[in-house]
């Protein structure tokens, strides 16, 4: 029972590092990104690459894998995104599906379409016993590495300068462009940290979400769950989404395997007719 | 009265709207003498009719509904799986009933899943459409008994259509039967379209606050086109199963409704004849493609999206304007000369 809660909070804390970036293009340019999970994978894939066949270090790989994610996610917004902005939100879902279309068939061209892993240093493997509960020692380092990122962005977004301008930005674009905050830098860097975050998330993921070609596709429908149902104006709402995403998932694999991905997909339908706006969104101005 | 000097005015208007152009005839004559022209080609041209009736379908929704669906393929593989069904077990056993059965199918499940469309933004209409395509594609695995599962529906065998054409190996029995349930359905669609309804409905994608201020009850429209596309999709799912007696869960897939949005951004949104101009040139593009990459024909069709989308479907879609604009003009000097001559008599 605990270990279910935990690993669920761990599968939880996964899904909010891949998907906060999400939400704040979201929530910030009214993006629909589905190519989001592209980015996760191309972390993924780097760490393959960088620590089966190079040789290095697990824990140096995933810091390799945010810069990664991040210099391409930096690359594209300056080339490709910059131009559909403006554009309605079909021609942003045709532009972000022949992304993923793209980037799945690109992966599969270069790495083959077999899953791929990540050898994991043997100190991580195995369990140990935290007050009788078996725990993993990966996902306890997931745990780990996602609750200081999360508290991190917290701060981040709270106390800094850069905070308070993202704030702005989000709230509202126009005011925030007249108070002399330059709103496509600002964009632009939560874009690249976003993807980052989303690679650094796909390596670390690798280990339990599985990593080949089809990802951005498989797991699409789980960050848009995390973005729709958790908000986009806030990163607390996010987070508890994704934890609760998370724990749902794993339970209901757990002690009703036969109904499957069912459960997740109904209840989001549910929570998305009763609240549009998200569970934890207070009420848009907009 | 201000309706009785007003009403012929608006009746002639419709009227203009709702005339056939030469262009449209022509593309329904050389659509029917692929028949004998092509008789080699018949199978992909059948799967052209079924991708063009479900591009159909899906302009109803987003050309005149203005709803973004990502999970169209929901119906499709409901009508799919509905005529699959319905042959293998017996249950009506003539193609065309039980492609209406299957349409209906598709209708009722439209008709109930339309109310969850109708609130909040694009993006939330975009993760319901997507979910309740989920559903069904789990619901469709889970029922393996019934479905068949992974493996897919199989053990379907058709009835003769109107228990006089036999469905034959070459695939021209399956051809002219889809063609012609396109092409009636295809006459539904505009007569719906030039209709006042219609006008209703682009009136309500245009502004829905300002239709709804002249009188136009909004969600009721947006559930009516909802419905009647699921119906459409439907049908075209149910062409699918009964013409290749099978039925598999990627009806049901992501890919589908993605490739369905494709297929209709390819031909242009809004004037019924998109979805059908796409099908063409997306199922000969994947041909091709798949020809030269067999395994990496997506990476293309990604890159098509892109640049689509790059260089703007406005852009796209403006050398259709010019022709069919000269054609009309050509066609109008034609029946302006032949009036004038009638006259002179």
């Amino acid at each position: 029972m605990l270990t279910i809660l935990f690993d669920g909070i761990a599968y939880g804390m996964l899904l909010f590092v891949l998907a906060c970036g999400l939400s704040v293009t979201l929530g910030l340019m009214n993006f629909v990104n589905l190519a989001h999970g592209s980015f996760a994978m191309a972390g993924g894939y780097i760490t393959v690459v960088l620590v089966n066949r190079m040789g290095v270090p697990f824990l140096l790989g995933l810091p390799l894998a945010f810069l990664f994610s991040a210099a391409l996610g930096a690359l594209l917004e300056r080339t490709l995104y910059v131009h559909v902005y403006a554009k309605s939100h079909l021609d942003q879902v045709l532009f972000t599906i022949g992304l993923v279309f793209m980037s799945v068939a690109a992966v599969d061209y270069t790495m083959g379409s077999s899953q791929q892993f990540i050898v994991i240093p043997s100190a991580l493997q195995g369990q140990i016993d935290v007050f009788g509960v078996g725990v993993g020692r990966y996902r306890l380092l997931i745990i780990g590495i996602c609750a200081v990122l999360t508290i991190a962005l917290q701060l981040i977004l709270v106390r800094t300068r850069f905070g308070s301008r993202l704030r702005a930005s989000v709230d509202d674009q126009r005011v925030a462009r007249g108070l002399g905050i330059n709103v496509a830098v600002v964009f632009g860097v939560t874009f690249a940290v976003g993807s980052g975050l989303a690679g650094l998330g796909g390596a670390l993921g690798a280990e339990i979400l599985g990593l080949d070609p089809v990802f951005p596709l498989k797991y699409m429908i789980y960050f848009l769950i995390v973005v729709t149902v958790g908000g986009t104006s806030s990163i607390t709402g996010p987070f508890l989404a994704s934890i609760l995403l998370g724990i749902g998932d794993v339970a209901g694999k757990y002690y009703v395997p036969q109904v499957g991905a069912f459960v997740i997909y109904t209840i989001m339908i549910v929570v998305l007719i009763w609240r549009p706006q998200g569970l934890f969104a207070r009420q848009s101005a907009r | 009265m201000l309706q009785s000097t007003q009403a012929p005015d608006v009746a002639e208007q419709m009227a203009r709207r709702a005339r056939w152009t030469p262009l449209e005839i022509a593309f329904w004559l050389i659509a029917f003498s692929t028949i004998y022209l092509l008789p080699g080609r018949h199978l992909i041209l059948t799967e052209i009719v079924i991708w063009g009736l479900f591009a159909l379908s899906l302009d109803l929704i987003l050309g005149f509904g203005g709803i973004l669906s990502l999970g169209h393929a929901a119906f499709f593989g409901l009508g799919a799986y509905a005529a699959g069904l319905f042959a293998k077990h017996g249950i009506i056993t003539e193609p065309v009933l039980a492609l209406i059965a299957a349409g209906l199918v598709a209708t009722v499940v439209g008709f109930l899943t339309s109310f969850l469309v109708l609130r909040g933004s694009d993006l939330t209409r975009l993760m319901v459409t997507l979910g309740v395509a989920l559903v069904l594609r789990e619901l469709a695995n889970r029922y393996s008994g019934l479905t068949g599962g992974a493996d897919g529906l199989q053990g379907v065998t058709m009835a003769p259509v109107l228990g006089l054409f036999r469905f034959d190996l070459f695939g021209h029995t399956a051809y002219v039967y889809s063609l012609v349930v396109l092409f009636l359905m295809f006459l539904l669609a505009r007569r719906i379209v030039n209709s006042p309804f219609g006008l209703s409905l682009l009136a309500v994608k245009g502004n829905p606050l300002r239709a709804s201020a002249i009188g136009i009850p909004v969600n009721w429209r947006l559930v009516a086109i909802y419905t009647v596309a699921a119906g459409y999709a439907g049908i075209a799912g149910g062409l699918l199963a009964q013409t290749t007696a099978f039925a598999s869960l990627e009806v049901f897939s992501f890919d589908r409704s993605a490739d369905v949005l494709l297929v209709l951004i390819i031909g242009g949104i809004g004037y019924l004849y998109g979805g059908l101009i796409g099908a063409i040139i997306f199922r000969l593009m994947q041909d091709w493609l798949a020809n030269i990459t067999p395994q990496y024909w997506q990476f293309w069709i990604g890159l098509v999206l892109v640049i689509i989308v790059l260089v703007g479907r406005d852009r796209m879609g403006s050398w259709i304007k010019p022709l069919v604009s000269l054609v009309d003009s050509l066609g109008g000097r034609m029946r302006r000369a032949s009036a004038t001559r009638s006259e002179e008599r």
